[in-house]
């Protein structure tokens, strides 16, 4: 069974790997999935298996160790969460330049051409230089 | 006094909580944040107080004795830490709240960044490895979240390299977490201290140098660095300034707790750790000389600092770890002051480029002086604070006779001279320099403070803060020293978790 698991986690490991080296956003994001999801796997196989660990229901040797269960449903959550929130930025970032790929860094490309003539970096805009959906519903008392 | 020690974390998720429902009063949601913040920073004191006195605290969650329960600690490390931490996050927000920009206009900022005071509150004081992981992830996702809070393109263009690379360090510290589970059997610090000394000493070796991996990541450590620089600046000025001054610390807090515990001496990577010390100083020098953006000039010297903190660690000394520790707390005052001042040029000025400012030190006296002395302390001027760990790490390293640690103590002076440079850099390039025509700037009407009251008096505590630690620096260094004896007799921790 946990040569199974092993084996499981490995491939995982493996695609999601070659999915996040990938350029294109969806694809590092499913890769970073795999990975956990692999991760996860790994964390199963880290305790022991047997019956369900409930006191009087039998000899607690042959109790599973719940402990690694309960790490792995954590991490599923977190992982779930963070996932979630990176698919919301890749939608975004699609939104903003219609494309899926991910950038150079815009002032290193530009201090390797020894020059910056790029857009500034600057948080001091006025509220509506924002995108509108991300106004604060108070916006018209800008003194707040 | 136990009972205190879960209020850093449950005070500000509470507060977190309540600061969404109030969403729309402001003020209301100002005033939550602010006194939260303020009562987590009594708090820390208190605690830093009482450890120092008595020894390691620990609170046992809902009774259950370790190793089977949640544990929460407070030794002398993680109580300069944690005082250090909350002083911060406090003068940060009143300075978020006084800029015009990223918290008004914003009903999220508030909630968001009192996620992100628990998750490092949590990261101090946790006792075990999961909830470290769970720690970082509560911190990191509120900071993914702060760094692209306005949702412009520039923002998701560098946030997403951000959460890419941490959520990759993430599964490898899941990964890392369920092999050391694997091995021993636990995931309580205290308890792993004692099984990890059981396993084959390659075993151990691999275990240190995953975990280094793990926390090089968030650490920024050489050559997992590369994202710090590229994703900092684009966020809101406070923003960056708590991302440089702590998050990157909190990776270093996490380096120190598990090399120094868990690893007994032989299973270290000192090698490994101070060749990765000597290039991140170097590498990160190196980038902040190339920049023409004070914010980027000043992310790749948090690059390059916590080279010095790593060195301090690798020599696994007292010496090292104490100039490691007292580094540690300079570097979040002096590099959150900066980065405060950066936003108060680019208040001043309209923008961050050196090529588009200049004459400051005329138009803005004020934001000059809190500038220069914490820049010139960064590089280790005496007497202020950065040279006092700066000489500590000196007479450690030199103390060890070893070639590569003298190689590397050069390589640290040296990188001290470049990083003076790179601020003279920013100093001629705004302050001196004849004032330059904006073709369309923003024409912004300065008082005599050189911004908002509440943008300049937060910077202004921050540096006097940073000027205390340097007037105060013999007390400090030997609370520092007492700190990292702990650190490499960790018996009276252990002694105080596992009861």
């Amino acid at each position: 069974m946990s040569i199974v698991l092993a084996g499981a986690a490995a491939a995982l490991f493996s695609i999601g790997t070659y999915l996040v080296l990938q350029r294109k956003l969806s694809r590092i994001i499913i890769g970073l999935a795999l990975l956990s999801h692999g991760a996860n796997v790994l964390l199963m196989t880290s305790g022991r298996g047997g019956i369900a660990p409930l006191i009087g229901s039998g000899d607690i040797s042959d109790f599973s160790d719940p402990l690694p269960q309960a790490l792995a449903l954590t991490t599923i959550v977190i992982t779930f969460g963070v996932t979630a929130l990176l698919l919301a930025m890749a939608y975004r970032s699609w939104l903003l330049t219609n494309d899926d790929e991910v950038d150079d860094d815009v002032v290193d490309r530009d201090v390797l051409r020894g020059g910056w003539h790029d857009k500034e970096v600057s948080d001091e805009l006025a509220p509506d230089e924002l995108a509108p959906d991300e106004l604060a519903p108070d916006k018209a008392d800008p003194a707040g | 006094m136990e009972r205190l020690i879960p209020l850093p974390i449950v005070l500000p998720l509470l507060a977190a909580a309540l600061a969404s429902l109030f969403g729309r009063w402001k003020a209301l949601q100002r005033a939550i944040g602010v006194t939260t913040l303020t009562i987590t920073s009594a708090i820390s004191v208190l605690l830093l107080i009482r450890v120092d006195r008595d020894g390691p605290l620990v609170m046992q969650a809902g009774e259950w004795r370790a190793p089977i329960g949640i544990t929460l600690v407070v030794d002398r490390l993680s109580g300069i830490m944690l005082t250090i931490g909350s002083l911060m996050l406090l003068a940060v927000l009143v300075y978020a709240i006084g800029q015009p920009g990223a918290e008004r206009n914003h009903v999220g900022f508030q909630p968001v960044y009192m996620i992100l005071a628990a998750g490092v509150a949590g990261s101090f004081l946790t006792g075990d490895l999961f909830n470290l992981f769970v720690s970082f992830e509560m911190m990191l996702t509120a900071s993914y979240v702060l760094l692209t809070l306005g949702g412009r393109r520039e923002q998701v263009r560098s946030g997403m390299t951000y959460v890419v690379i941490s959520l990759l360090a993430s599964t490898l510290f899941i990964t890392a977490l369920a092999l050391l589970y694997s091995a021993t059997g636990t995931v309580n610090l205290a308890d792993l201290a004692g099984r990890i000394g059981e396993l084959p000493l390659g075993l151990r070796q691999a275990f240190a140098v995953l975990l280094v991996v793990v926390f090089g990541v968030k650490a920024a450590l050489f050559p997992l660095f590369s994202w710090l620089p590229d994703s900092y600046p684009a966020a809101p000025g406070p923003v960056t300034a708590v991302f440089a001054g702590l998050l990157t610390k909190v990776g270093v807090y996490a380096l120190i707790r598990t090399q120094t515990l868990l690893f007994p001496e032989g299973a270290r990577p000192e090698t490994l750790l101070l060749i990765a010390a000597g290039l991140t100083m170097a590498f990160g020098i190196l980038g902040a000389i190339a920049q023409d953006d004070v914010k980027r000039i000043l992310s790749f010297n948090i690059v390059s600092h916590i080279g010095y903190m790593v060195l301090g660690l690798a020599l696994f000394s007292v010496g090292g770890l104490a100039a490691a520790i007292f580094y540690a707390v300079h570097h979040i005052l002096a590099m959150t002051t900066l980065f405060l001042v950066g936003g108060l040029i680019e208040h001043v000025g309209g923008s961050s480029r050196m090529r588009e400012l200049g004459n400051m030190v005329r138009s803005a006296p004020v934001v000059a002086t809190l500038f220069l002395i914490p820049a010139l302390g960064l590089a280790g001027i005496p007497p202020l604070s950065g040279f006092v760990p700066k000489l500590g790490l000196i007479q450690a390293g030199l103390a060890t006779h070893r070639c590569l640690t003298v190689t590397i103590v050069a390589v640290s002076l040296v990188v001290s001279l470049l990083t003076l440079f790179s601020v003279i850099k920013i100093w001629v390039g705004v302050f001196w320099s004849p004032a330059v025509e904006l073709p369309s700037g923003p024409v912004r009407t300065v008082g005599v403070l050189g911004g908002p009251p509440l943008m300049v008096l937060p910077t202004a505590a921050l540096f006097v803060l940073g000027l205390a630690v340097a007037v105060g620096a013999g007390p400090m260094y030997r609370l520092c020293e007492r700190a990292a004896t702990d650190l490499l007799h960790p018996h009276a921790y252990l002694s105080a978790v596992l009861g």
